[in-house]
């Protein structure tokens, strides 16, 4: 085991050995690898297959970049399987759980790969193509087909078992990245005592440093220069360095969002540990130094595993001491990979050739290379590469002319290096709208104007040495110190060894092979080849935004780090336009692939949303009752008994309400107080009713408009004294018209002498409605005369129940003789039960929603937002009583009389009587006229409301019908699944229609 | 996230603070009965598209509950100033143009 560590490399605890499994075979690595380097340590390079065509891969990188080596990894108990995990970042811990993806039934022999034989079927735009006729293929055939065999993993399908926190910082300066660049910001503003945050997605510091040491820094070994870095950052009260902190995205006014992985590294998190933790930090200066991103190169098959970034090999051998290979072939457009390959030979590894495309490479890398042994093959090009799980060779030959290759010869191996230079890493830069400009020399793009506070230092503006990258953290220091307001000591670190180089960018290789034929990858993860991206362009994608969807370039997890440039690099050739001209496509955030639970962080489970519950709910809950949500509140739906489902528990309580007597907690209408001496004046402008004549202690049922016209609410409003209302609004709408009062208020009547207050919470609000309902009430009243002549429908008086102060309206939402109490809100449960015990007397029943709505709608009472939609107007909901006609105008009354709003063939509210009494028809179910079989049939409206009426021993409902005032005693048809139903169209008043019952 | 200067606590604050409330300057007319179906058909539907910087109406919800306006670019997505109801529209820095089309690409 582990034969391919190298001794004496790498920053791995060998003296702690951890266990872990990989589609079930057990392995060893050691604290400090991920899971990735342990297994390349064990000699497995095969780690998934890829998503269309089921190759085998292997990893390509060693950081979060990778697009290849995606896992599911898990840990003990449910709820913690997580898919598509790349293992180049998951670290290792005892008992680590991991298994390969997009296999069956195994890696090594998988039944999908035949879609890799099929590769000329598969290309750009197949599923577009494809599966377009016949239509009835659609969801019976190609849909689930696609379905079953796309996808990235396995979704988990038990609910996340961990928690996940978040938290808000500020500071005066965020670092991104811990590299050379960073390392320096950091240090220059540390010293100057100004207010720090660092942050790195890796498990430590250093950056590059730690895959690429220079010989010496300060004359320092790099490893004791960055350890007393670290001791002396982490020391310091202004600084906080957040490590496997990731920033994931750049928000307005300097917000950069960063998820902290605080225990997926952990065999034994402690117990209640978040998983994660979001920041938030608004930090005054930003400097980002995330470094760049190492290119692929683009040839046949540079996608067999053994084929990494060169960059990557490195940092395998010096940060996890293991080595990819035992024979090595290089193949670069950039001087970085000369320096990997010098790295790998002097830690044993066979290097049989660097081959370079170059025409000229600077002599000091061919002499270093000669000094080695190293064969340089400047001027060559790899034209195809053997092996399949992995690689076991490869061609190359000498660039002879435009795509030309001649002297070709083959070469074993068991990896390849390669590198196509190294690409700015600006996503966080893009987040923020900054402009990149397009550096003609070195074929990169680079930041340019700025929308905020931020500095880019070092690989994120193309410098390529650490001693660049180290000068150039501290000028961005600098910069951002001068904007604080405050002046920095220049810092110098000197960089012994370093190591400064220059490239070329490249579309694909040169090679003889027909250019149709090769499959030279350029989104790993999705199997876009270069061979797609020129066929999109030919197919007419003249966009790179085009390209990018007919090909799915960059849309892998990776979001296009590997892709990005090659894929554009492709495209512009293709286009016959300069790289610039054709444009990137927009990076988004998150960086990385991100959880959803650290975006949720506490927000979830019984803190997702609120439950708003009366004062009243806890007396309900003990009585059985079950209960249905409304708006953010939960209401007592029905009260059943022991054997009564819901029809009989309604029932039960709509006939003993109408007989007796029930009480039901109305507490969540809205309430709002509106008080000054222009309250009335307000009132006329709001509600469509005349409010000046109306006298204290007595109220009116109110309607509200929309300036265009429509319903948007209503409720019964009381006038409590001249100056003094008391509004109420739908339970759900109470918000909503608080905020168009104070919008009104605030912007167009400021003159007016208003005061508007929220009171909803402030009232307990119990109904009692039936014959019944004075004897409950009247022993418990003081201040008060209930009898019908001193308090007849529609008054109100203050004075007190119970011994609680109390606003009486007589009210019905019932068509009985009804009383509505308010009690502040502490004492509803205390009056509920006074007046429960009272109400034993009269057999009286508590009811809920359901009842209530029953009850309402045997009187045509109107619910806002069921039997309205935004489109009914006062005429068509037969409102139009509600009008203050002499007003000259409020709220919506112009929009009254525009020509729309008088169509005879409105959508009107009407009654609906089913020929078979003993339906009931759905709410919602469309209606057409009777005879109407054709498919599509002319729908005439909807039924807004249905129920079985107790009262009448029959169905009712209400409808919304076009011309449905003119269509009464007609039939129509609801089509509803398995029978049509005929109805005939009546008046909406089903139930004592002289209102009788509440002159009680 | 946006900062949002409130006029009226005379503070920058978080934008969850603070809702939109439409287009900026447009008066209820004086006497809605004497308004034209065309003159009422502006007043209610017909709104600005701007490119560029333009005059809306925010609420302080989570604060002091005024509503204020502002003068915010649509491309950048920056305040550029915010001032209180009853206030002139202070000069933008850019002449916002009214038109649909989309960003250049």
């Amino acid at each position: 085991m582990n034969n391919w560590r190298v001794d004496g490399k790498g920053r791995i605890n060998r003296d702690k050995r951890v266990r872990f499994t990989f589609d079930g075979v057990s392995y060893q690595g050691y604290e400090g690898d991920t899971v990735a380097s342990a297994l390349l340590a064990n000699g497995v390079h095969l780690m998934g297959r890829s998503f269309k065509y089921h190759r085998p891969r292997g990893p390509v990188t060693a950081g979060s970049e990778e697009p290849n080596a995606l896992i599911g990894t898990s840990r003990s108990g449910t709820g913690r399987f997580e898919p598509n995990t790349r293992a180049t970042v998951q670290e290792l811990y005892e008992g680590l759980t991991t298994v390969s993806q997009n296999k069956w039934p195994s890696l090594k022999f998988d039944v999908g790969a035949v879609n890799d034989k099929l590769h000329k079927l598969f290309a750009a735009g197949f599923y577009y193509k494809t599966f377009m006729w016949p239509k009835s293929f659609w969801d019976k055939v190609y849909e689930p087909v696609i379905r079953a065999s796309a996808g990235l993993g396995v979704s988990p399908t038990e609910p996340d078992a961990d928690t996940y926190a978040s938290r808000y910082l500020h500071t005066e300066l965020l670092i991104v990245g811990a590299g050379p660049a960073g390392l320096a910001a950091a240090l220059t503003a540390a010293r100057n005592g100004t207010e720090v945050v660092l942050v790195d997605e890796n498990r430590e510091l250093g950056g590059s440093l730690l895959s690429e040491a220079p010989s010496a820094i300060d004359g320092n070994n790099t490893e004791s220069w960055l350890a007393e870095v670290i001791t002396e950052l982490e020391a310091r009260d202004n600084v906080r360095v957040m490590t496997r902190a990731t920033a994931i995205g750049y928000y307005h006014e300097n917000m950069v969002g960063v998820a902290e992985k605080l225990t997926d590294h952990m065999a034994h998190p402690p117990a209640n540990a978040p998983r994660e933790r979001m920041w938030r930090i608004r930090a005054q200066e930003v400097i980002l130094a995330q470094g760049a991103l190492e290119r692929p190169l683009v040839f046949d098959g540079n996608d067999r595993p053994g084929v990494m970034m060169a960059g990557a090999t490195q940092t395998y051998l010096n940060r996890y001491g293991v080595k990819v290979g035992n024979a090595a072939v290089v193949v670069t457009s950039h001087d970085s990979a000369w320096y990997a390959a010098f790295d790998l030979a002097d830690a044993g590894v066979k290097i049989p050739a660097i081959v370079d495309v170059r025409a000229t490479v600077n002599e000091y890398l061919q002499s270093e290379a000669q000094k080695r042994g190293i064969t340089a093959k400047v001027g060559h090009s790899v034209t195809s590469v053997s092996g399949t799980k992995r690689v076991s060779g490869v061609k190359i030959g000498r660039i002879s002319g435009d795509q030309q290759v001649a002297d070709i010869s083959s070469i074993p191996c068991d990896a390849v290096l390669m590198s196509g230079g190294w690409t700015p890493s600006l996503h966080l830069f893009s987040h923020t709208k900054g402009s990149l400009h397009w550096d003609e020399e070195n074929e990169v793009f680079l930041p340019g104007e700025r929308t905020e506070r931020c500095h880019i230092a070092g690989g994120g503006r193309g410098l390529w040495s650490q001693q660049a990258a180290f000068d150039d953290g501290v000028h961005a220091a600098q910069q951002a110190l001068t904007s604080l307001g405050q002046s920095a000591q220049a810092l110098s670190v000197d960089v012994d060894g370093d190591r400064a180089g220059s490239g070329v960018v490249m579309e694909e290789l040169p090679s003889n092979n027909d250019k149709l034929a090769r499959r030279a990858f350029v989104d790993f993860q999705n199997d876009v080849t270069a061979k797609d991206i020129r066929l999109a362009v030919r197919e007419g994608m003249l966009s790179i935004e085009h390209v990018k969807r007919f090909t799915t370039n960059g849309m892998a997890t990776d979001q296009g780090k590997m892709s990005n440039m090659n894929g554009l690099k492709i495209a512009a050739d293709e286009l016959g336009r300069p790289t610039p001209k054709v444009g990137l496509t927009t990076f988004r955030p998150p960086y990385t692939p991100t959880t959803f639970g650290t975006f949720a962080g506490y927000h979830k489970d019984e803190l997702f949303e609120v439950t708003r519950k009366t004062n009243i709910d806890s007396w309900a809950e003990e009585n059985g009752a079950v209960f249905e949500p409304v708006s953010l509140w939960r209401r007592a739906w029905y009260y059943p008994k022991a054997g009564e489902d819901m029809h009989a528990a309604v029932a039960r309580e709509c006939r003993e309400t109408r007989a007796s007597v029930g009480m039901f907690d109305a507490s969540t209408l809205g309430k709002i107080e509106v008080v000054g001496p222009d309250a009335a004046e307000f009132m006329n402008r709001m509600y469509t009713n005349p409010w000046t004549k109306l006298a204290a202690g007595r109220c009116r049922y109110g309607l509200l408009l929309g300036e265009d016209g429509f319903i948007r609410d209503d409720g019964v409003i009381g006038r409590i004294s001249e100056d003094r209302f008391h509004v109420t609004t739908t339970t759900g709408g109470a918000a909503r018209v608080l905020t168009m009062m104070e919008h009104f208020l605030q912007t167009e009547w400021p003159d007016l002498d208003v005061w508007l207050t929220s009171t909803t919470e402030q009232w307990s609000t119990i109904a009692l409605n039936g014959p019944n309902a004075r004897k409950v009430l009247e022993p418990f009243v003081k201040g008060a005369d209930l009898s019908a002549e001193a308090f007849p429908h529609m008054a109100l008086r203050e004075c007190s129940v119970g011994s609680f102060e109390a606003r009486l309206f007589r009210v019905s939402f019932t068509g009985e003789l009804g009383f509505e109490v308010n009690v502040p809100s502490e004492h509803g449960r205390a009056l509920w039960e006074i007046l429960y015990q009272e109400g034993k007397k009269y057999d009286m029943c508590v009811y809920g929603t359901e009842t209530m709505h029953v009850l309402r709608a045997e009187k045509g009472f109107i619910i806002v937002g069921q039997d309205t939609d935004g489109t009914v107007t006062p005429a068509d909901a037969g409102l139009t009583w509600a009008i203050g006609k002499k007003k000259p105008d409020f709220v919506g009354k112009r929009s009254l009389t525009r020509p729309d709003m008088l169509l005879p063939n409105r959508k009107q509210l009407v009654g609906l009587l089913t020929e078979d009494p003993s339906v009931v028809l759905e709410e919602g179910a469309q209606i057409v006229e009777t005879g109407d079989t054709a498919i599509p049939a002319k729908m005439l409206g909807h039924v807004t409301s249905s129920y079985w009426s107790e009262a009448l021993g029959r169905s009712i409902a209400m409808a919304l019908i076009e011309g449905g005032f003119e269509r009464n005693s007609t039939s129509i048809d609801v089509p509803m699944p398995g029978q049509t139903h005929r109805a005939t169209i009546s008046g909406t008043v089903f139930y004592d229609p002289d209102g009788d019952r509440i002159k009680m | 996230m946006l900062l949002i200067h409130c006029p009226y606590c005379k503070e920058k604050l978080p934008e969850l603070e603070f809702e939109y409330a439409g287009q900026a300057h447009i008066a209820r007319p004086d006497n809605p009965a004497e308004q034209t179906d065309a003159e009422w058909r502006d007043y209610l539907f017909i709104r600005s598209n701007v490119r560029g910087d333009h005059a809306e109406q925010w609420r302080h919800s989570h604060g002091c509950g005024r509503y204020f306006n502002a003068l915010r670019n649509t491309v950048s997505d920056k305040f550029i100033a915010t001032y209180e109801i009853g206030q002139a529209c202070p000069t933008s820095h850019a002449e916002g143009e009214e038109n649909n089309e989309q960003l250049e690409s």
